[in-house]
C-alpha cells in the first residue's frame, strides 16, 4: 500500500568541509521510492550531517542531491524542505505553543490553510500517532516518547515526499523507545520514503530496506540488512558490529 | 529636639507635600509616564532590530549593531540628553516652529534605552537552542520566519525581568528632561518637586516626588519577580484527566 506521495532521493558525491575538517568525503547514497535507508555508523561519522546536507540545512561543496530523479540543489531550499520531512534527536517541538499548534503551524504559515482546516488536518495527524487526547496541551507537560511522536506528526502534516529520521530515539528513555520505533516502522510499510540515521540495530535489521555503513565520512559499506549484519566485509564495520551488538 | 524636630521638617513637612500633590498628579505622573512609555516602546522596536543585527548571519550588520551598542551604553544618560535636546532643538524649532522638548527628550531616551534593550534581547534570542531554528527551517520556513514565529518569541519571554529592570530605568532616567527646559504644564515628576523645594527652601516636595516614583517603580521590581519566579518554575497549567487519572492508579485512556 502507499498511503504517502513519497519520492525517491540521491545524494551523489556529497562533500562538506567545515574549515580543515573534511566531514562528509564523496558521499553517495540513493534511496528507492517508498523504501527506508537506514544510515550506521560510529558518532563522528557524518550521519546526522548526511542528513542536513540532504535537505540542504547545510549547502554541499561539492555533489548533488536529487529529489525523483531531478537536481533540487538549484531549487529555493526552504521550499526544498517542505517536502523532506525531518525528525531530531532531541524531539525540538516549539516550547511556546501547544501539540496542535506545533503541528498546524507550518500548515498555517506554509501552506496558507486557514486556521480551522489547519488544526483539524494537525489532529488529524496526532490522531494517527495516537496523540490527539494531547493536543492542547504544552511539549513539556508530555513524556519523551510522546513528544517524539508529536514531532513526527509535525512533521507528517507537511505530507513530505521522504522523512528523516536523525538518532530519533536516542534521547528516550528505554521504555519509551519501542513506541517510537514502532510508529517509524509502520510509516515504512506505509509506503515512506525514509532514511534513518539511528542506534538501534534491531530496527535498522528488521525494518530497513538498505543499510549504510559511514566512519570517517565515507560510505564503508552497503547492502541489504541481511548482507550487512550477517556478512559484513570490511573490517571496520565488523569491529563496528563487534562493539555494538 | 530641635535639631530632629528640624531635621523631620525639612523632609517630611506634610502640608509642604500636600501642596505639591495636585500638581504630581495633575501633570507630573502623566509627563513621567508618557516619557518612560513612549521611549520604552520606542527603545524595544529600535532595540529589536539591534538585537537582530547582532544575530546576524551578516558581519557587517552585527558590526553596526555593535558601535551603536557600545557608543549608546558607554555614555551617560544626561549627555545624550543634552547632545540631542540642545543640538536638535533648534532645528526642530526652524522646521516645525515646536518648542516642546518632550519628542526630542523621547528621541534621547529612546536611542540609550535601545542599546540596553538590543543587549537583553540579544541575550534572549541567542540562549534559545539551536535546534530550535534547525526544527523550523527543517520545516521549509525562511531564517526570517523562523526568527519570529520560533526563535524571538521564546527568547523575549526569557528576558522579560530584565525588560521591566530598563522599564524602571527609564521611568528614572525621563527625570532628566528638565535640563532641556520645561513650561509648568510639561513638568514631570521631579521638575514639580525640585522647583516646589526651590522655591519653600524645604526638601519636602523632592521626598514627595521621590515617593511617586516609588509608588511607580516598587510595583514593578514586585511584577519582575514575580515574572521571573513564573518563568523557573514554569506556569501551573492544568493536568490533562487522565495524567490524573494515571496518578491516582486508574488506567489512563489512550
Amino acid at each position: 500500500m502507499s498511503e504517502f506521495a513519497s519520492g525517491s532521493l540521491t545524494g551523489k558525491n556529497l562533500h562538506l568541509s567545515f574549515g580543515s575538517n573534511h566531514v562528509l568525503r564523496g558521499i553517495d547514497l540513493h534511496v528507492e521510492k517508498g523504501t527506508t535507508a537506514s544510515v550506521i555508523g560510529p558518532s563522528g561519522s557524518g550521519k546526522s550531517t548526511l542528513l542536513r546536507v540532504m535537505n540542504r540545512l547545510i549547502e554541499p561543496d561539492q555533489g548533488d542531491i536529487l529529489l525523483d530523479g531531478r537536481s533540487v540543489l538549484k531549487d529555493n531550499p526552504d521550499e526544498l524542505r517542505q517536502r523532506i520531512g525531518m525528525v531530531f534527536q532531541q524531539f525540538n517541538l516549539f516550547p511556546h505553543k501547544t501539540v496542535v499548534d506545533n503541528v498546524s503551524l507550518a500548515l498555517r504559515k506554509l501552506r496558507k490553510l486557514p486556521a480551522e482546516q489547519a488544526r483539524a488536518e494537525a489532529l488529524e495527524q496526532l490522531d494517527l500517532v495516537g496523540l490527539k487526547h494531547k493536543a492542547d496541551a504544552r511539549p513539556a507537560n508530555l513524556s519523551g516518547g510522546q513528544q517524539q511522536r508529536v514531532a513526527i506528526a509535525r512533521a507528517l502534516a507537511m505530507k513530505p515526499e521522504v522523512m528523516f529520521f536523525d538518532e530519533a530515539t536516542s534521547a528516550l528513555d528505554p521504555e519509551l523507545v519501542k513506541g517510537v520505533l514502532a510508529l517509524m516502522a509502520d510509516l515504512a510499510k506505509g509506503g515512506m520514503t525514509m532514511v534513518v540515521v539511528t542506534h538501534e540495530m534491531g530496527f535498522s535489521r528488521n525494518v530497513s530496506d538498505t543499510v549504510t555503513f559511514m566512519d570517517g565520512g565515507v560510505v564503508v559499506e552497503s547492502g541489504p540488512p541481511e548482507q550487512i549484519f550477517t556478512n559484513p566485509q570490511t573490517e571496520r564495520l565488523q569491529g563496528f558490529l563487534s562493539d555494538v551488538l | 529636639m530641635d535639631a530632629l524636630d528640624q531635621l523631620v521638617k525639612t523632609f517630611f513637612d506634610w502640608e509642604a507635600m500636600a501642596a505639591v500633590l495636585p500638581n504630581m498628579i495633575m501633570f507630573g505622573l502623566p509627563n513621567t509616564l508618557i516619557l518612560a512609555v513612549s521611549s520604552g516602546v520606542l527603545g524595544c522596536i529600535l532595540g529589536m532590530v539591534l538585537a537582530v543585527m547582532g544575530t546576524s548571519r551578516i558581519t557587517a550588520l552585527r558590526w553596526l549593531s555593535r558601535i551603536y551598542t557600545d557608543v549608546f551604553r558607554g555614555v551617560p544618560a544626561i549627555v545624550v540628553i543634552l547632545l540631542i535636546g540642545l543640538g536638535l532643538g533648534p532645528v526642530v524649532r526652524v522646521t516645525t516652529g515646536s518648542t516642546n522638548p518632550f519628542p526630542l527628550a523621547i528621541f534621547a531616551l529612546t536611542l540609550m534605552a535601545a542599546a540596553y534593550i538590543g543587549e537583553i534581547f540579544r541575550s534572549g534570542i541567542q540562549s534559545v537552542e539551536k535546534g530550535q531554528l534547525e526544527a523550523s527551517r527543517a520545516l521549509g520556513f525562511s531564517y526570517g520566519s523562523s526568527m519570529r514565529l520560533v526563535v524571538i518569541p521564546q527568547g523575549v519571554r526569557r528576558v522579560l525581568p530584565a525588560l521591566v529592570n530598563q522599564f524602571i530605568t527609564l521611568i528614572k532616567d525621563s527625570s532628566l528632561i528638565y535640563l532641556l527646559g520645561l513650561i509648568a504644564s510639561q513638568r514631570e515628576i521631579f521638575r514639580i518637586g525640585n522647583d516646589a523645594a526651590a522655591n519653600t527652601g524645604n526638601l519636602s516636595p523632592l521626598v514627595a516626588a521621590a515617593f511617586m516614583y516609588l509608588i511607580l517603580t516598587v510595583p514593578l521590581t514586585h511584577l519582575v519577580n514575580y515574572i521571573d519566579n513564573r518563568l523557573r518554575t514554569g506556569r501551573p497549567e492544568k493536568r490533562q484527566p487522565d495524567d490524573a487519572a494515571a496518578l491516582i492508579g486508574k488506567g489512563a485512556q489512550a
